[in-house]
């Protein structure tokens, strides 16, 4: 039987079981060592691996971030976690300059596998600087990779394609999603990064999705096929770097509706790039306007009203209401 | 076992933390040899001489061809000679060396072919040199962030039991910088062999140093690492790479960082771009003028008996058939490929990437590969 893993734990093994087939693989952040993480991610890796491949750094992200580099430009492959969402801003300036460039730079002489694992997203009642969504810093920047799983079993599998990669990948991790649990086959051989999902297969409209949103689009589907009799495609990307234009336009072509749901905020946001690729590439097959259901654009609000700027089940329902449905029925 | 709990040299005490009082400094303004010890070896003191001669005349020639408009902008090194070229050869060819924009004189004494050293300031490619061959990352313009790269890599081959030591060059401007702090503290908490060589010329491009640090000198922020500190006369060729080459070669050894301010001066603009007479005066660098470093180890190389006419015309002669080979080889258009532009960003080119090479090559008339 395969067994139920949380995500956390998903992530844990990815990271065990990559360090065990390949000495390369290094671990090191913030409170990663003995006390495993903050979210307890990396908890056992020091006392399994030693303290040279799992460590504690000097708490500075940008020196994190850097010496990631080097360590990768001598051939380690090191995962370096970055403790919270908007805790990783100190290392943008090595990320945007340096990790995603470095490649490019050298004319493809030095490759850099390294992955940026960080906790993302809101949902957990967190104080400010601990909830952000920050995608688009990440995915606006060539030369990286970007993925976020919304399973544990693609926790699991994407962070080890992640590490398998000869680029960079910043491996965004929903903290809301770290206690969920699901089958997790471990023996199963990495998929490569840049696949979306089908989570529910429909015929009404599609919902595309990723990381934290994925729950709420499938709870979305599921209400709306009881409720209102709508069949709504669920469309998980996984990957938002390298983008499943193939999935996500087949998905649209047949359904001919399409909203798009994240927690960041809308404006410029991922979604915007979505909806844009997605009217270019399906507009003799769409029935309505590409619709966002995002965060609001503004600063992530305190904990206590939180739950007005994440996307929910209603407002997903109200966008799918919204999408220009014949006066005869909802659907057919 | 932790790293940082390896044998080696034990760790510095505080009094080695801080620099001494005065730079140190082997020879004097005319040349002569004031150092307590016995000079380095004959040979290796006429090969600085001969690499600065090199290195001088390439600045020279890369400063004439931006001015020319050939290169897209030059960030020379004249008066910083003995810094670059003093530093550089106190490495060994496994060592790696993590330089910046104002460092090109450095790549050349490293054996660099000096127009492979030009390609990022001619605008062909971002480096043109091989990286691994001489073990020499790509000059960082991004200030500081080269720091932490060569912490990464020494603590790497320190991690796989490979003698090597990576040197960073830094300018006075660039220690404000939040990535040099952080490497500096990564580096001393886990006593990575790496040094970090401060070249203080005395401006960041208009910003003099005054108003960039209040510490009494750059080398006394080591102690605030726990890592040792040198204070050295960067003009003197002789001081720089004896003080280096203890750096260096104590962190081998697995004595840890050491953090080194040689003071110098930047006799030319900051590049092609800049007017410093908005900022500096003409009796300042008038005082520079008279402390060149290739004046200064000239003199002790004569006074030894290390250096006479003919040697001296020899190396003008070599530095001028370097020059001219620079301009030769530049008067060549380079050969670009816009198409070459989607081979590096990823491993392999993304669907996304692979459309818009089909587009750029059906707007140049060719079928993408």
């Amino acid at each position: 039987m395969t067994p139920q893993l949380a995500m956390a734990q998903a992530l844990n093994a990815a990271l065990s079981d990559a360090m065990r087939e390949d000495d390369r693989v290094l671990v090191y952040g913030e409170d990663v060592g003995p006390l495993g993480g903050v979210f307890r991610v990396t908890d056992g890796l020091a006392a399994a691996f030693g303290p040279q491949r799992c460590f504690d750094a000097p708490l500075a992200e940008a020196g994190i971030a850097g010496t990631a580099v080097g360590m990768a430009m001598y051939g380690l492959r090191p995962v370096i976690e970055m403790q919270f969402d908007a805790f990783a801003y100190p290392a943008f300036e090595q990320v945007v300059s340096h990790i995603a460039k470095l490649r490019n730079r050298t004319r493809g002489e030095l490759t850099l596998p390294l992955v940026i694992r960080i906790p993302y997203g809101g949902g957990i009642g967190a104080v400010e600087h601990h909830s952000d969504a920050s995608e688009a810093y990440y995915v606006h920047t060539p030369g990286l990779h970007v993925v976020a799983p919304a399973t544990a079993q693609d926790a699991y599998s994407l962070l080890r394609a992640a590490i398998a990669s000869d680029d960079p990948v910043v491996f965004l991790e929903p903290k809301r999603l770290y206690r969920h649990k699901g089958e997790v086959a471990r023996e199963r051989p990495a998929e490569p990064l840049g696949r979306a999902a089908v989570r529910r297969p429909g015929t009404s409209a599609t919902l595309i999705a990723y990381g934290p949103a994925v729950p709420v689009a499938l709870a979305a589907a599921e209400a709306a096929a009881d409720t209102e009799g709508w069949d709504l495609e669920v469309v998980d990307l996984r990957t938002l770097v390298p983008f499943d234009d193939e999935t996500v336009t087949a998905s649209v072509r047949r359904t001919g509706r399409a909203v798009v749901v994240h927690e960041a905020a809308g404006f410029a946001g991922f979604g915007a790039e979505i909806a844009a690729r997605v009217s270019q590439r399906c507009f003799h097959h769409l029935e309505a306007p590409v619709l966002r259901v995002t965060g609001l654009d503004l600063p992530y609000p305190p904990p206590l009203l939180e739950q007005h700027h994440l996307p929910d089940v209603p407002r997903v329902l109200e966008a799918v209401a919204a999408l220009q449905w014949p006066e005869t029925g909802s659907t057919s | 076992m932790s790293v940082t709990s390896r044998p080696g040299p034990a760790p510095p005490g505080t009094h080695e933390m801080l620099p001494g009082a005065e730079p140190v400094r082997l020879l004097d303004a005319a040349g002569r040899w004031v150092g307590t010890g016995t000079p380095p070896d004959a040979g290796l003191r006429r090969e600085l001489y001969r690499r600065m001669v090199l290195g001088r005349q390439f600045d020279r020639q890369a400063t004439a061809l931006g001015k020319q408009g050939a290169l897209a902008v030059y960030p020379s090194s004249y008066g910083q000679e003995a810094c670059q070229i003093g530093a550089t050869m106190a490495l060994r060819e496994t060592d790696w060396l993590f330089p910046t924009y104002r460092d090109s004189v450095a790549l050349v004494a490293r054996g660099i072919d000096p127009f492979e050293v030009l390609t990022l300031m001619r605008g062909s490619w971002h480096c043109g040199y091989s990286v691994r061959r001489h073990r020499t990352a790509p000059q960082c313009t991004p200030l500081a962030t080269q720091c932490p790269h060569a912490v990464g890599l020494a603590h790497a081959a320190r991690l796989a039991g490979d003698d090597l030591v990576s040197l960073s060059f830094i300018g006075d401007g660039g220690t404000s910088e939040g990535d040099f702090h952080e490497a500096c503290n990564f580096a001393a908490v886990h006593r990575v062999p790496t040094v970090f060589l401060v070249q203080n010329n005395q401006y960041a491009i208009s910003v003099p140093l005054a108003a960039q640090t209040a510490a009494p000198t750059l080398a006394h922020k080591a102690i605030g690492y726990g890592m040792r500190a040198a204070l050295v006369d960067g003009n003197d060729a002789l001081a720089v790479y004896t003080t280096v080459t203890e750096a260096v070669e104590r962190a081998r050894a697995g004595g840890g960082p050491t953090l080194i301010e040689a003071l110098t001066y930047r006799m030319n603009p900051h590049t092609s771009a800049d007017d410093p007479t908005r900022y500096r005066s003409a009796e300042e660098v008038a005082v520079w003028s008279g402390r060149d470093p290739l004046d200064r180890l000239a003199a002790h190389l004569r006074a030894e008996g290390l250096l006479d006419d003919a040697t001296a015309a020899a190396y003008t002669a070599e530095a001028e058939a370097l020059a001219a080979g620079l301009r030769d080889r530049m008067r060549q258009p380079p050969a670009l490929d816009p198409l070459e532009l989607f081979d590096h960003v990823y491993a392999a080119p993304t669907p996304q990437l692979r459309e818009q090479a089909a587009e750029l090559a059906a707007r140049l008339g060719r079928h993408a590969s």
